[in-house]
């Protein structure tokens, strides 16, 4: 596999054929914030909170670091005005669901983001998807999906399967950002568990 | 819904995953709605996972996880009848009929939908109950449509 | 009926169909596409086949049933070929004089005729009718011409000539390079040159190719793919034949809305026919050439439009669209090189192919070739589907073929490019239809809906309406859009229910640039579309809202109050019968008084009260008068001026 040469933030980086630009600027130590990332899952590019400039002959654009492949010559910009103002906006907009997280509160601190400045949202939920496809991929069980699409999607689980599948596991729990996973499995296992007479 | 029903749309395609949808639209064409038992077959016979079963059945709206009244009144919400003041005439199906799009009645008479555009923006405002056309309608004429269905 | 084994075939079996026709025989055409179905065309076919029957006139008259012509809003339409006479709204009852008098005999009904709404003439040739005397028909024209469940229909006037051309006298790459010198640009809406696109997957490693058809149209008000399928699927088939032949292709897919059953069902027949000729599937014209196609139904997602949701769509999953690059020309439907065009764009090859780029680029301008398919639609005369060459003035569409804005209203915008476009106010109205130029405008070219608006518009309440339409399409999975549009939608909202604040403006602002710059998709990408468009052009609507509570346009419920002025009330109490909330106190000779407590704004009373009384206003942002004390409400008839 040949080697990519490409620049971040002004500095030079090889990378190799097929690495993201996320996957590059870690190798070199830059850091670019990211949520939805997981090392043990695909690249999903849900979040966007990794979006940086590239600049490339076919000119500039804002992409997203975790799903966008290095290209020779690519230059790389990870923090500008416009790249902070527009992290610090998703940051609000997912404060509007979570203003507690402490993932959220981390990097609300480095862009300045404020947790009220949207309309709060009756669910926690910020759609990171982190269990599902955790669920999906690692464990390859699909306890829990998504429903439904736009602002009014949801996670919810298979009762029938997280009966089985989910008390002996819980490995997604702790990849939540905002605790809504845990409440959505204990509300669904009291409600919804098929009771050990059935 | 009867398993041998179902297996019959499944066979119709093949048992192939990537006519996930088709088979779904099958289902949902003979039956009005998709039951959670016609999800489970379909997920066991194309070896697809539940959850995703469930999420294009939620996702797609063309599907009903729940039954549908014996009328069903789609009211067009295209920018051409919206323009023509279809939102008038939603709020006045919604009065008469008790219940507002996505919902049905409680006596499963009437189920109401906004749909995207029927393509007759001439008539604009336009409402389809089972499949007949009424164009040009105000709200008081949609009130005497509705009365006339039993 | 046999194969058509090879090109020399086919010419011969054209021929056929040609002679076994006779040039000046009367035919009775009826548009019969689903608009015309709505107002009734169904009973008018019946009786007209019914006549012809039963006058003996059923062996020498034609009687052919045709997709949509386009002028919608005079369904249902009757042209008497090969005269070209052409009746409008006509209904069943009017069929038998039709036949007397323009059939058996040659004159004209005049009150069928189509009526000019500025200057009242009457025109009774098609061609000189003004709604399509200023079009240039050259994609939609064989509408009007066709059965669309007739192959033979389609090759008679002129169908089936571009593909053997192209398999037989032409390489793959003769073809491309056709196809990029004419510079066709995709027709849904990203406007990409379709030749290039053409190459990329040409160009690509990976087996098999696919070509697919996106018939997903989705931008409300839109209906240009659905009338094309419904009337000349045979056009599209051809067209994609020919791209897969050029890319490479033995596999095509139709992605079309289940939301078009009649284009579904005759796309079928197509698919049939051409089958049966061998114009389609193994060894087509003896050429060798394999091509197949599949139809896939849409579920109702308007995202499907984009090409990778509609690719994951094809794969039966949910349609979350996919970072690109890669693009579907290199890795596509299951990851393989994938073409995939819109409808129109596809039904413009065989005219390519068959006229030669240098024609097909002659129509338009420097960056817009070849001609636009539009459905003209809204406050607008002349409602229907138009066709025009690009470069063609906005407000020659709108008033040389809409006949204006009806009802002596005032233009105030024209809505292009569905909900990722943009309004273009009056002043603009002198503006080329040109991809760049519409962009630059602040919309876009768009798959071709044209929305026209007047006074009685309100434009943040059309900014809330497509944010809303956003909203429910989404698919969800990144935040800028999804999160975006649910804020978007809360603050618009509000704004039209008279609970903006000036804060809300920084906050769109705020949301419009993280969409713009962090969307997943374009969807995502232009969602702020609709806010920032109207804003541009309408900010004073926006201030008014906000630092008023007054709706200029008197639309927004919340916002305005119906009233209705003593000096012109005439106390006839229509208004009192229509009321559906009771609200209006009055007598047979007593002013007339709202019940603003009991009044829901519905606007039955302004429809009622008649037009040289004109008593019922509508008031928004100034408290409404007190009424007339009671003793003061007797009506008085006033004298006559002398």
């Amino acid at each position: 596999m040949s080697d990519i040469s490409l620049q971040i933030d002004g500095r030079p980086v090889t990378a190799r054929e097929g690495d993201t630009i996320l996957d590059a600027a870690r190798e070199a130590g830059v850091a670019i914030p990211t949520l939805c990332h997981h090392a043990d899952l695909e690249p999903y590019g849900g979040c966007r909170l990794c979006i940086v400039e590239a600049e490339s002959r076919g000119g500039s654009q804002l992409v997203a670091s975790c799903v966008y492949p290095v290209e020779e010559g690519l230059s790389v910009t990870t923090r500008s005005e416009k790249i902070d103002r527009i992290r610090r906006t998703l940051l609000e907009l997912l404060m509007a669901h979570a203003p507690d997280s402490p993932q959220l509160l981390e990097m609300a601190e480095e862009y300045g983001a404020k947790r009220d400045r949207f309309d709060a949202s009756s669910s926690f939920c910020i759609h990171c998807g982190l269990c599902v496809r955790y669920c999906a991929e690692v464990k390859k069980k699909n306890a829990v999906g998504f429903v439904d699409r736009g602002p009014k999607k949801e996670i919810a689980f298979i009762p029938s399967i997280a009966s089985k599948e989910c008390r002996d596991c819980k490995e997604c729990f702790e990849l939540c950002p905002t605790s809504y996973l845990q409440a959505a499995f204990v509300l669904t296992e009291s409600l919804a568990f098929p009771h050990e007479s059935e | 819904m009867d398993t041998g029903r179902i297996d019959q749309i499944i066979d119709r395609h093949g048992g192939e995953a990537s006519h996930l949808i088709q088979i779904l639209l099958d289902i949902q064409g003979e039956n009005s709605w998709v039951p959670g038992d016609a999800m489970r077959r379909v997920s066991e016979r194309l070896e697809v996972p539940l959850d995703r079963v469930r999420h294009i059945a939620t996702f797609y709206k063309a599907f009903s996880l729940v039954p549908k009244g014996r009328h069903q009144v789609h009211i067009c919400m295209g920018t051409a009848c919206h323009v023509r003041g279809a939102g008038r005439v939603l709020d006045k199906i919604q009065e008469v009929t008790g219940v507002g799009p996505g919902e049905t009645d409680m006596e499963l008479k009437f189920s109401v939908e906004t749909v995207n555009c029927l393509g007759c923006c001439a008539l604009g405002p336009v409402v389809e109950i089972d499949g007949k056309t009424h164009g040009n309608i105000s709200p008081a004429q949609t009130v005497e449509v509705l009365k006339s269905y039993e | 009926m046999a194969r058509i084994n090879s090109p020399a075939k086919l010419d011969e079996f054209i021929k056929g169909v040609i002679d076994g026709r006779s040039e000046g025989r009367t035919c009775v055409t009826l548009c019969s596409g689903s608009a015309c179905h709505a107002t009734g065309s169904e009973a008018v076919a019946r009786k007209i086949a019914e006549q012809l029957e039963e006058q003996g006139l059923a062996g020498s008259v034609d009687f052919r049933r045709t997709g949509c012509h386009g002028f919608c809003e005079k369904g249902p339409i009757v042209v008497i070929d090969p005269e070209e006479v052409c009746y409008l709204q006509v209904q069943p009852d009017d069929v038998p004089e039709i036949i007397e008098t323009s059939i058996r005999g040659d004159g004209i009904i005049d009150r069928l005729l189509y009526v000019d709404p500025v200057s009242g003439e009457k025109t009774s040739h098609e061609s000189d009718i003004p709604f399509y005397k200023h079009q240039r028909r050259m994609v939609f024209g064989p509408n009007r011409k066709i059965d669309p469940t007739s192959i033979e229909d389609y090759v008679a006037i002129g169908g089936y000539r571009a593909l053997p051309k192209a398999l037989g006298d032409m390489s793959p790459e003769a073809v491309i390079d056709e196809v990029k010198a004419a510079n066709l640009r995709g027709r849904g809406g990203g406007g990409f040159p379709a030749g290039i696109k053409w190459e990329f997957a040409r160009k690509a490693e990976g087996e098999p190719k696919y070509v697919v058809v996106n018939c997903d149209e989705g931008d409300p008000g839109a209906y240009m793919d659905r009338s094309l399928m419904e009337g000349n699927p045979y056009c599209v088939l051809e067209g994609l034949a020919i791209g897969a032949y050029a890319i490479g292709a033995h596999e095509g897919y139709f992605y079309v809305r289940q939301e078009y059953p009649l284009a579904l069902k005759n796309l079928e027949i197509a698919i049939a026919r051409a089958k049966e000729l061998g114009l389609l599937g193994e060894n087509i014209l003896g050429t060798g050439f394999d091509f197949h196609v599949k139809v896939h139904r849409g579920a109702g997602a308007f995202v499907c439009g984009e090409e990778t949701a509609l690719l994951k769509s094809l794969e039966g999953r949910v349609g979350e669209p996919r970072p690109r690059p890669p693009y579907p020309a290199v890795k596509g439907l299951w990851d393989r090189p994938t073409n995939i065009n819109n409808v129109e764009t596809w039904a413009n090859i065989p005219l390519i192919i068959n006229e030669g780029a240098k024609a097909f680029a002659s129509i338009g301008t420097d960056s817009s070739k070849g001609t636009k398919i539009f459905s003209l639609v809204g406050k607008i005369s002349n409602t229907g589907l138009v066709e025009v060459p690009m470069g063609i003035t906005l407000r020659d569409v709108i008033y040389k073929i809409g006949g204006g804005i009806p009802g002596g209203k005032k233009f105030k915008a024209v809505q292009t490019g569905g909900p990722s476009g943009g309004c273009i106010p009056e002043n603009l109205l002198d503006l080329e239809v040109d991809f760049n130029k519409l962009t630059e405008a602040g919309s876009m070219m768009g798959s071709g809906g044209m929305i026209v608006m007047d006074e009685e518009t309100c434009m943040v309440d059309v900014a809330r309406y497509f944010i809303d339409f956003l909203a429910d399409e989404s698919c969800g999975k990144c935040v800028p859009c999804r999160e975006g549009l649910r804020q978007m939608q809360g603050i618009l909202t509000r704004i039209t229910m008279g609970e903006g604040v000036p804060e809300d403006i920084d906050k769109l602002e705020a949301l419009a640039e993280a969409a713009q710059g962090a969307s997943l998709c374009a969807l995502g990408k232009t969602a702020a579309n609709p806010f920032l468009s109207t804003f541009r052009y309408f900010r004073e609507e926006y201030e008014a809202h906000i630092e008023e509570k007054r709706c200029p346009a008197l639309s927004c419920k919340a916002l305005i109050s119906y009233y209705i002025d003593p000096e012109k009330c005439q106390a006839c109490m229509r208004c009192m019968k229509k009321c559906p909330s009771d609200a209006i106190i009055g007598a047979k000779k007593t002013i007339h008084i709202i019940d603003q407590e009991k009044c829901t704004k519905c606007g039955e009373c302004l429809d009622a009260c008649p037009t040289k009384f004109g008593a019922v206003t509508k008031l928004s942002g100034v408290p409404v008068p007190p009424p007339l004390p009671e003793d003061r409400r007797a009506f008085v008839r006033k004298s006559k001026a002398k």
